[in-house]
């Protein structure tokens, strides 16, 4: 949620049981103003928080002037002060992806994983058993990630794409009307298009090129009737 | 008004065969019954604009002679006889052009522009010849309601004209509901109903039946053919397409499309977002109840005492932990409980969440029933199952004779196990009685009691809520229930599970029977302790040994008290003693133990090397006024709080546990073993048609070889007689 309208977004989605004590609503609408100024972002989104044992990350996320480029994650244990987090990449996905269980909520804390690894040796091949480390603030980045191209989603308007490909927001959207909302054909997946070009021509007819440039709602996996 | 000119040749007659068939059946749905003036052919050579062949452009105009019908109150006798002046100078003109004879040479537009003055002078002329008492008024009328010229006559000569017709000339002329008359409704007209009718003869009767017939609602809508036609005809003369009878079927269907979708204003908007104005008019009925009690008794009655907690202070304390739905939301659940107490008896009412669901969400309160009020429905629902279980033996024992007769067969040796019989009400699991609604101003459905097999199937399996109570819970194992049953299930494993008191605010009353003499049940129910001071906020938060659970825990049998399932009942020493001994000697159920009431949460068990409770302080800038707040690992979702002497737990989320693994199903039990073939058992084919036709035919060729025997047997004893 933008860091501008943290409030009003916050009241409304407490429909879910999750919200914010009026300390950290204070904190964070004070952390989130200085650190668009000292990263000088365009937006700051607060992106939300990952419960763990110990203490719970505050994440928020900074966006530059083309909405789609890779956005930069930053986290907080006290919603004062933000730390950056690196960019997330494939190995760190397939490393992370063993770990399981809960947040610890310490960002140094290492989480101890036992692998069965070939060593060449010379010319001797054994398999021995190295136990890997991994960095919890690694998983976190992981984690942030596949969040993120998973159900981080705009509605339909929202965006639009210049002529020079660049990404901007529409500040003539209005909201969608109410039999649109219902369709989840309205709402597209904040990330690089992936299935946009399996359309068939027919489907691509429709389209329209500023508005329609990212992936829809409609053909995710498992199948939900809005 | 002269007579009418002669009819036309015979050619035209089968084209005006056709339009009368249809007018007929136009005519026929008609209230007044018209008698059928049976005009011979020759006279019909008479009547005016009967004659002249129509095409197409015939129907239109005909249909516009029908629109002008239609669209004209009754034709009171003065109009009659003006028009009928006019149409004595119309006449020649009229006939003149109708007397060219055929369709294409005969323009529409003319009859178009006079279609009034066409039909009027139909009527009238109509009426002259009733009045002149000549039989051809039926031909008179067909024809005006055609376009003038339309040749009826052949047709009409058929039917007797009514010499009472006179009187109320604008009636149309209904004709009977007879195939061979081959009239075509839409070129037959028909006078609006005059008040003044006749006096019903049966072809009245007949065509009012007719009428009433048509104008009976269908079963889907609330249309009726007679509208439909009307709305249809209408239609069809306002807006006058080129070539009707060809576009007469999709005409239908539009006309019928736009009955049920009413054009609306392009100008003006819709009046928009009906489900919210729905949802804040129940809302608003919530806060009605506040405006009426304006009385000072009923303000010092609820200033006083009630059943309705607090719930504001609770959710602002929740929203300092950092868990909550939202002041209004919180507010309006305020106003929904106190409805709720107002509706129902209770005692005692508690908030106990929400529930999310996929398409709506639950909002869950926890209630006590006042002693003795609750047991009426209990009762009913248990007399309905007993019902059903008598019904059920008595089915039984009618079976067991029928089998007795024929072949035994052998009885499975399987049995299903014992029900474990559910807690009562008021006690372990079934302690509290739940409502659910989904939003607040919507009414609260009460939950059924919980029984132990829904408590352990609902272990097994993991579904999320829809939000609808009697949506079936499609699973393997298959669950015992619907919705409402699984949802009940979730909220007692909830309770059990994360329902935490501070250390001290609850104690055991003072006399309680021996543990011993319980066989190890432990005590199941406190009190609150009067004498609780309130735990520093700090030390909440360090140790999971100052908070105590203060709902019992649930057995793996699926009760709080363990029972012994193969415990012998009365019923069970009627139905079969040897059996029981049978099992006695097998199985032993061992004696479950859950840990008793009041365990602290330091003695919960791990999950994963992971604690199952998290404390927080809920602000950490200023420890000496924030609360201590509790999270459940075990079941995400789940808060306490506690400052001072206050406490409260809650549970927002999806009903779930929480497991490490993703969640597999399991999977189907193994195929049953068949019975093995033996000496007693052995499975074989059946036997083949042919094999039995064959089997037939060796028998009959045996039983004559037999009966040839025996004759001979006769033959020769007959012989031996004789002898």
């Amino acid at each position: 949620m933008d860091a501008e309208s943290l409030l009003l977004s916050l009241e409304l989605a407490s429909g879910s049981g999750q919200g914010l004590s009026p300390d950290r609503r204070a904190s964070l609408l004070t952390s989130l103003t200085l650190v668009k100024r000292d990263y000088r972002f365009d937006r700051v989104l607060f992106w939300g928080r990952i419960l763990g044992l110990v203490a719970d990350y505050y994440i928020a996320q900074g966006l530059s002037e083309d909405q789609l480029a890779p956005r930069k994650t930053l986290y907080s244990l006290n919603c004062m002060e933000w730390s950056l987090l690196p960019p997330a990449t494939e190995e760190m996905a397939t490393q992370t992806s063993v770990v399981k269980g809960r947040f610890m909520g310490d960002p140094s804390h290492e989480y101890e994983h036992t692998e069965v690894q070939k060593v060449n040796e010379g010319e001797k091949v054994f398999e021995e058993e190295v136990v890997v480390q991994i960095k919890e603030e690694t998983r976190l980045v992981s984690v942030i990630d596949q969040i993120d191209k998973a159900v981080a989603i705009v509605p339909r308007g929202a965006l639009f794409k210049t002529p020079f490909g660049s990404i901007n927001v529409n500040r003539t959207f209005e909201g969608l009307s109410l039999s649109e909302a219902k369709k989840l054909s309205s709402y597209f997946h904040f990330k690089e298009p992936v299935e946009l070009k399996n359309k068939t021509l027919l489907e691509k007819a429709d389209m329209d090129p500023s508005l329609d440039f990212m992936d829809s709602l409609e053909h995710d996996i498992p199948k939900v009737e809005p | 008004m002269g007579d009418p000119p002669p009819n036309p040749d015979s050619p035209s007659q089968p084209t005006s065969s056709r339009r009368n068939s249809q007018l007929s059946e136009r005519w026929r749905s008609q209230e007044q019954p018209r008698p059928q003036p049976t005009v011979p052919y020759e006279v019909q050579q008479t009547p005016p604009d009967a004659q002249i062949p129509r095409s197409s452009q015939e129907v239109v105009s005909s249909q516009t002679n029908l629109r002008g019908w239609s669209q004209r109150a009754s034709l009171t006798q003065n109009e009659n006889l003006m028009l009928q002046a006019e149409e004595a100078q119309l006449g020649g003109i009229e006939y003149s052009s109708l007397n060219t004879g055929f369709p294409s040479e005969i323009q529409p537009q003319p009859y178009l522009s006079e279609g009034r003055f066409q039909v009027t002078r139909d009527a009238s002329l109509m009426l002259q010849q009733l009045q002149q008492g000549e039989g051809n008024l039926f031909q008179q009328l067909e024809a005006a309601y055609q376009e003038p010229g339309a040749n009826l006559l052949g047709q009409f000569t058929m039917y007797q004209r009514d010499l009472q017709f006179g009187q109320s000339a604008e009636h149309g002329p209904y004709l009977r509901d007879d195939p061979a008359l081959q009239f075509s409704p839409s070129e037959l007209g028909f006078m609006p109903f005059s008040m003044e009718m006749p006096e019903p003869e049966p072809r009245e009767l007949a065509v009012q039946n007719a009428k009433a017939y048509l104008l009976q609602t269908s079963v889907n809508c609330d249309l009726s053919l007679y509208e439909h036609l009307v709305n249809l005809l209408t239609k069809i003369l306002n807006q006058r397409p080129e070539n009707p009878l060809f576009l007469l079927e999709s005409l239908n269907r539009t006309t019928q499309w736009e009955w049920f979708h009413p054009k609306l204003d392009t100008l003006r908007d819709d009046p928009e977002m009906q489900p919210i104005y729905e949802m804040a008019e129940r809302q608003k009925a919530l806060f009605g109840g506040s405006g009426g009690g304006e009385g000072e008794q009923e303000m010092e009655e609820e200033v006083a005492e009630t059943a309705v907690p607090n719930i504001m202070e609770k959710a602002f304390y929740f929203e300092q932990a950092g868990v909550g739905l939202g002041s209004d939301e919180s507010f309006r659940i305020f106003m929904a409980l106190k409805q709720l107490v107002e509706q129902q008896p209770i005692l005692t009412c508690r908030f106990w969440g929400k529930i999310l669901g996929l398409s709506r969400s639950y909002l869950v309160a926890e209630v006590e029933f006042r002693e003795g009020e609750e047991e009426g429905e209990e009762e009913e629902m248990e007399e309905m199952m007993e019902g059903g279980d008598v019904m059920e033996t008595h089915g039984e024992e009618e079976g067991e004779e029928e089998e007795k007769i024929p072949d035994v067969i052998p009885k499975p040796t399987w049995k299903p196990p014992p029900a474990i019989p559910k807690e009562e009400s008021r006690s372990g699991a079934n302690k509290y009685l739940y409502f659910v609604c989904n939003e607040p101003g919507q009414p609260w459905a009460r939950l059924p009691h919980v029984t132990p097999i829904q408590i352990v199937q609902a272990r097994k399996i993991k579904k999320f809520f829809t939000g609808y109570l009697d949506a079936p819970v499609i699973s393997y194992p298959p669950f015992p229930g619907n919705e409402a049953n699984y949802l009940r299930a979730q909220i007692a494993r909830i309770s059990a599970a994360t329902q935490i008191s501070p250390l001290g605010f609850y104690q055991f009353g003072e006399e309680e029977g021996d543990e011993e003499e319980e066989g190890g049940a432990g005590r199941d129910s406190y009190e609150e302790n009067p004498d609780f001071d309130g735990i520093p906020v700090l030390e909440l938060v360090d140790s999971m040994a100052n908070w105590v659970h203060h709902t019992q825990h649930i057995l793996p049998q699926g009760r709080c008290t363990w029972v012994n399932p193969l415990q012998k009942t009365e019923e069970e020493e009627e139905l079969g003693e040897e059996e029981e001994k049978a099992d006695e000697g097998m199985e032993e159920v061992e004696q479950e133990v859950g840990p008793p009431l009041l365990t602290p949460l330091s003695e919960d068990a791990e999950i994963m090397h992971m604690s199952p409770w998290t404390a927080r302080l809920s602000c950490s800038l200023s420890p000496q006024y924030s609360v201590a707040v509790v999270r459940s690992n075990l079941w995400p979702g789940a808060c306490a709080y506690a400052s001072g002497k206050k406490f409260e737990n809650i549970y927002i989320g999806w009903g779930h546990k929480y497991s490490p693994e993703n969640f597999n199903p399991p999977l189907p039990a193994p195929i049953q073993q068949e019975y093995p073939s033996g000496p007693e058992i052995m499975e074989m084919s059946d036997p083949t048609v042919e094999e039995e036709q064959a089997l037939k035919a060796a028998q009959e060729q045996v039983l004559a070889a037999s009966e040839e025997e025996e004759e001979d047997e006769d033959e020769d004893e007959d012989e031996d007689q004789d002898d």
